[in-house]
C-alpha cells in the first residue's frame, strides 16, 4: 500500500503525532541521562515498566496505565532507595531482575491476544487510541514544561553539584524531579519503541548529538532532531514497507545517527 | 619572610564566629571558635584530615547548622545560595564528557540557580570579562573534561568570581595541581582580593604556595583550634599545644615544614571523614 494513503488515516496520524511527541521529550532527557550517568536507570525504569503493563494488561486489560504505574512506582523505589551512583546502580539491578521474574509470571496468566505480549516488549504504537493519545500528549506537555523550567539549575546540580549546593540549589530535590520526569518519559517512550528498546531514543540521539556540539543548548536541539529523525522517520518506513514494526526502524535509524556522528564528529581531543 | 598583614582596624567585619561547635558521632570536630574575618583579609585555614575543615566551610554557607554558637555572615546567619560568597571546590577533573565548555560552567555562576530560560544579555560580555582576566580566553569554547587540572581551576575561580562575591571560600583549590598552577591561581585569588578588598578562606593541606599572601592562619586539630599570624601558629609550641603530642615545624629557607603533625592526627581520639 502507498504511504501518503497510509498517512491521511487516522491510526497513522494518532502515531505520528505520538512519535513526534515522544522524540521531543526523549531529546530533552537524553542529555541529562548521560551526564548524569543515568543510562542503566533508564534501562531499569523501562524493564519495570515491563512489569506495570503486564500488570495493568492481565488486571485491566490496560498496559499504559499500568506501565505508568510501573515506572512512578520505580522512580520511588530510586529516589528512596539510591544514594551515591553505585549504590543506586546495584538497587536497579536487583529491583530489575525481580521485576522481570514479575513481569513474565504475570505474563504468563495472561490469556488474551498472543500479540499483547509482543507489544509491551517491542511497542505498538499503531494501536495508540484517541484516549491513549490525549494522554500522551498530557504527559509529554508537563514534562517538557517541567524540564524547561528546571533546565538550568539542573545542568548545573548535574555537572557540578558541590558547586551547585553550595549556590542553594536544591540538588536532591531536583535530582527526585528529573527522576519522575525520566520514568514519564521512558514509559512514554516505550509505547512507541516497546520497553526493550527505549535507549535508543533515551540516549543514542543524545550521544550522537554530543559527538558533534559542545554547547549545552546545540547539544539538546541536536539530541531532539536525532530522536525526532529516528522516531518519525522508523514510523513512516514502517509504513511503507508493510509489516516491520517501527521500533526495528527507529533503533537502526537512531543507531546509524550515532555512527555518522562519530564518524564526521570531530574527535574528542583538545583544539 | 615577608609578612603583609592587613591592618584590621579600619577594615570591615564580613564573618563572626562566636562560641561556634560542630559535633558529629557524639564527638566534637570543633568547638567555641570565636573570632571574626575582616574585607580584605587572606585566612588559610590548615589542619589534619577530619578536622573539619570542609564543615567549617558548609557552615559558612549555610548547609550544615551549628550544634552550639553563631556565625554571622555581615551581620546575618549564614544562608545557602548567598549571592555574596563565591565558592571554589575541591580541584577535582571534570569528566571528560561532560556536555559542557568553560564558558558554560562560568556562565552557571551567572544564572544556574535561575529556573526558566530567561537570559539576561550583559551577562555574556561579563562572563568574557572574567574569563579574560583568569587568563582562560584561549581554551574557553573547549569541552570543559578535556583542560587540564590546572586550566579548569581557574575556569572555576572565573565562575566563583563572576558574580564578584566579597567573601572567597576555597576548599583545597590547589589539590593535585603541579607548582606551577598552584602558585598561578594562589596569585589570581590573591589579586582578587588586592583589587576588591574581598575576604578569603583557603582551606589546604599544603601551607608553603598560599604563605606568601596569607595574613592569618586558623588551625584546626583535635577538635581545638588557634588563629594568628602565620609566624605564631606555626611554631612547635603552638601546634604542640593544639595536637597535644610533640610538633616540630621546620623553616627550610623560605619553606615550612610541619613534622609529626600528620602522625599525630592520626593517632589522635576522633579520626573522621571530611566529608558530610
Amino acid at each position: 500500500m502507498n504511504l501518503h494513503l497510509y498517512v491521511t488515516q487516522a491510526f497513522a496520524q494518532h502515531a505520528l503525532i505520538a512519535a513526534a511527541l515522544v522524540a521531543v521529550m526523549c531529546g530533552v532527557i537524553g542529555p541529562f541521562v548521560i551526564s548524569r550517568g543515568m543510562a542503566f536507570a533508564v534501562h531499569g525504569t523501562s524493564e519495570l515498566a515491563f512489569t506495570g503493563a503486564a500488570a495493568g494488561l492481565l488486571i485491566a486489560n490496560n498496559p499504559i496505565a499500568g506501565a505508568f504505574g510501573g515506572a512512578a512506582i520505580v522512580a520511588t523505589l530510586l529516589a528512596t532507595l539510591g544514594g551515591r551512583e553505585r549504590e543506586r546502580d546495584a538497587t536497579i539491578g536487583v529491583v530489575l531482575a525481580f521485576g522481570l521474574g514479575i513481569g513474565v509470571l504475570l505474563l504468563s496468566h495472561y490469556h488474551g491476544f498472543a500479540t499483547a505480549a509482543t507489544n509491551i516488549l517491542f511497542g505498538n504504537i499503531f494501536g495508540v487510541s484517541a484516549g491513549q493519545l490525549l494522554l500522551l500528549l498530557g504527559i509529554g506537555i508537563a514534562v517538557l514544561v517541567g524540564m524547561l523550567g528546571i533546565y538550568r539549575p539542573l545542568l548545573f546540580a548535574s555537572v557540578d553539584p558541590d558547586v551547585a549546593m553550595a549556590r542553594g540549589i536544591p540538588v536532591r530535590l531536583l535530582s527526585l524531579a528529573f527522576l519522575f520526569m525520566l520514568a514519564l518519559t521512558v514509559t512514554a517512550a516505550a509505547q512507541v519503541v516497546g520497553t526493550l528498546l527505549v535507549l535508543s531514543l533515551a540516549i543514542t540521539p543524545a550521544a550522537a548529538a554530543q559527538r558533534l556540539a559542545t554547547r549545552p543548548l546545540t547539544i539538546t536541539l541536536l539530541s531532539i532532531g536525532f530522536a525526532l529523525v529516528a522516531s518519525v522517520g522508523g514510523l513512516l518506513a514502517s509504513l511503507a514497507s508493510g509489516n516491520v514494526k517501527p521500533s526495528i526502524f527507529v533503533t537502526v535509524i537512531s543507531f546509524g545517527l550515532y555512527v555518522f556522528a562519530r564518524v564526521i564528529g570531530p574527535s574528542r581531543t583538545r583544539r | 619572610m615577608t609578612q603583609k598583614t592587613h591592618s584590621r582596624a579600619d577594615a570591615r567585619e564580613l564573618i563572626r564566629l562566636d562560641d561556634a561547635s560542630l559535633v558529629r558521632n557524639g564527638h566534637a570536630v570543633w568547638e567555641h571558635i570565636s573570632t571574626s574575618i575582616c574585607a580584605g583579609e587572606f585566612i588559610a585555614v590548615l589542619g589534619p584530615n577530619g578536622s573539619g575543615k570542609t564543615s567549617l566551610l558548609k557552615a559558612l554557607l549555610g548547609l550544615l547548622p551549628l550544634d552550639r554558637g553563631t556565625i554571622q555572615i555581615d551581620g546575618r546567619p549564614p544562608r545557602r545560595g548567598n549571592r555574596r560568597i563565591g565558592y571554589i571546590p575541591q580541584q577535582k577533573n571534570f569528566d571528560p564528557y561532560v556536555p559542557i565548555r568553560g564558558r558554560d560552567l562560568v556562565q552557571l555562576g551567572v544564572d544556574g540557580h535561575q529556573y526558566g530560560l530567561t537570559t539576561n544579555p550583559k551577562a555574556a560580555a561579563h562572563v568574557n570579562k572574567i574569563i579574560r582576566e583568569v587568563g582562560a580566553a584561549k581554551y574557553a569554547n573547549t569541552p570543559i573534561g578535556l583542560l587540564s587540572g590546572g586550566e579548569q581551576q581557574r575556569l572555576r575561580i572565573a565562575q566563583a568570581l563572576v558574580s564578584e562575591p566579597d567573601m572567597l571560600l576555597c576548599d583545597e583549590p590547589l589539590l593535585s595541581l603541579d607548582l606551577a598552577s598552584q602558585r598561578s591561581i594562589t596569585k589570581l585569588i590573591h589579586d582578587y582580593r588586592t583589587r576588591t578588598n574581598a575576604a578569603v578562606l583557603f582551606v589546604t593541606h599544603e601551607i608553603n604556595p598560599v604563605l606568601p599572601w596569607v595574613d592569618r592562619v586558623l588551625y584546626l586539630a583535635n577538635g581545638r583550634w588557634v588563629i594568628d599570624t602565620p609566624d605564631n601558629v606555626l611554631q612547635a609550641k603552638t601546634l604542640t599545644n593544639l595536637y597535644g603530642t610533640p610538633v616540630e615545624v621546620v623553616r627550610i629557607k623560605d619553606r615550612v615544614l610541619v613534622v609529626g603533625a600528620e602522625d599525630a592526627a592520626e593517632a589522635g581520639v576522633h579520626h573522621h571523614q571530611e566529608e558530610v
